[in-house]
């Protein structure tokens, strides 16, 4: 946790101070888990977990309460393309949960290697040029609980990911306001949440100057023309589109231009991944040389037919679904009924960018028996996914050609 | 009733947006409800890894790993995330949590 440069105080007792200020609106209810519905199974071992209800949020998975981790049940990725805020998934780290922010004395300061640090408040961040975008968020580990052999760490679906319009201010803008000096190598971003252990490493993120200042990457204070919800940043979080969700640093109140590659837990030992084409290594074995992860492999999803149900034989069934890549779009969606052996392209919806979902649907007719669905996408620089598997000990950027079994009677 | 508090909590914070008066958001998270299972161990276990984290942390974890696999996740945890488990309760801890959601202690 770093430390807050507006007010001298310790974050946690700033925002105490803070929301003593203002008219506390509290959301939720201590009884909130006594409101749990129901249960949700992951299809595999040991995947049962609670369906709860938290502040702003619809019944979502708890992977995890402290601190939370909730998954969004796949059946919401069948409804709109943009994920409602309160069913998009929640990722922290550590424990250290802000519970109480006051947008009016909210500050991100800007400092490091600038020549003139800054201090902004929402009302200036309002005042800067907006950009806006869809993009879709995903965690590193999406779908790990499907390692085989399993592995160490959240024990995720597919749920980890949502697709939201992001609205707020482009990093370029306010870097380009504190002004870059040369020799800047990387920009570091620190938000509100943090450890419960001060030998805990606080969660902190670093992207290169290149890449901060692309125009794209943004502080993010609207999320499908609302707050963001407290869970995801409120009232202000890094968008990365096209990166996995461990950049999109929450509650952003700390960004520092740094003139040396950020050197620290969640940089160099945590979140890395295999460096190969592939991202992978044989299944069960450790790795040699690792790098940061980054973009999103391409991803393709059947919504609308659950794996194990009963369909009805010959006659037609519409299959739809979704797809995303890291940033190139969406070319081609297909759809295999015979494992693979042939495919057939499926009719792609509306393109709301090239960072978003992009929906699909077709219609296919199944003889009698268990049929097996496959749907695999194409990126526009060629890239797809794998049939098998690539595994790596972390359980990151699972993309393999998503198989949903059905029997046709 | 106790839908009917969320909502009319809710409704509130709507009418105080609504209005633009200075108000702070301030959420309430849900009281844990998961525990680990009792056994020899689990009142250090308890002690040393709820500090941090709620016990879903060990018991989502695949039921088919090794006490290597628990003892490797102890040491991360002392090692990488700071938690100040005394050297001789590393194996303690790993022996439980091996026995009670692995294939067994040693």
């Amino acid at each position: 946790m770093g430390k807050s440069r507006t007010t001298g105080l310790p974050r946690r007792d700033f925002l105490r101070a803070a929301g003593g200020l203002g008219i506390g609106v509290l959301l939720g209810t201590r009884h909130a888990a006594v409101l749990a519905d129901d249960h949700y199974t992951l299809p595999v071992a040991n995947g049962e977990r609670p369906l709860v209800r938290y502040p702003q949020k619809r019944s979502l998975i708890v992977q995890t309460s402290r601190p939370p981790q909730l998954e969004t049940p796949f059946e919401v990725f069948d409804g709109d393309v943009l994920t409602p805020n309160d069913a998009f998934f929640v990722r922290y780290h550590l424990a250290g949960v802000p519970t109480e922010i006051d947008p009016e004395a909210f500050r991100i300061s800007v400092g490091g290697k600038v020549d003139t640090p800054l201090t902004l408040s929402l009302a200036d961040l309002r005042k800067l040029e907006p950009i806006e975008y869809v993009a879709v968020n995903q965690c590193s580990g999406n779908g790990r609980a499907f390692s085989a052999p399993r592995v160490a760490g959240g024990q995720l679906g597919n749920g980890a990911m949502g697709n939201a319009k992001w609205r707020g201010v482009a990093l370029k803008t306010v870097l380009d306001l504190a002004g870059v000096q040369a020799g800047a190598r990387q920009v570091r971003f620190d938000g509100l949440d943090g450890p419960v252990l001060p030998a805990t490493p606080d969660f902190a993120k670093a992207l290169d100057v290149d890449h901060a200042a692309d125009g794209e990457v943004m502080l993010a204070y609207s999320m499908n023309g609302a707050d963001l919800p407290l869970l995801n940043g409120y009232p202000v979080r890094l968008v990365v589109p096209g990166y996995f969700g461990t950049y999109w640093v929450k509650h952003l109140n700390e960004i520092t231009v740094l003139d040396a590659v950020l050197d620290n837990f969640w940089m160099s030992t945590a979140y890395r991944i295999p460096d190969n084409p592939c991202a992978c290594v044989p299944p069960g074995t450790t790795v040699k040389k690792t790098v940061p992860i980054s973009r999103f492999p391409v991803r393709s999803f059947i919504t609308n037919v659950k794996d194990g149900a009963t369909v009805k034989s010959g006659r037609p069934m519409l299959v739809r679904g979704i797809a995303f890549d890291g940033g190139y779009g969406i070319r081609e969606v297909s759809l295999s009924t015979d494992r693979g052996q042939s495919w057939r392209q499926t009719t792609l919806a509306a393109d709301l960018g090239k960072y978003s979902f992009r929906q699909w649907q077709t219609t296919v007719s199944l003889a009698r028996g268990a049929r097996t669905l496959q749907v695999r996408a194409i990126n526009t620089i060629g890239q797809s996914q794998p049939l098998e598997t690539l595994w790596n000990p972390a359980g990151y950027m699972r993309n393999v050609v998503e198989t949903t079994h059905v029997v046709a009677a | 009733m106790i839908r009917t508090n969320t909502r009319w909590l809710a409704l509130a914070g709507a009418l105080v947006a609504a209005g633009a008066l200075a108000s702070s958001l301030k959420i309430e998270l849900p009281t844990e409800a998961a525990s680990l299972k009792p056994g020899s161990g689990a009142e250090i276990a308890k002690g040393q890894c709820l500090t941090c984290h709620s016990a879903e942390y060990i018991t989502t974890q695949p039921r088919d790993k090794p006490l290597a696999f628990w003892k490797a996740e102890v040491e991360k945890m002392k090692k990488a995330y700071g938690a100040p488990i005394p050297d001789d309760q590393v194996s303690a801890i790993a022996d439980y949590l091996a026995r009670s959601y692995g294939t067994g202690g040693s």
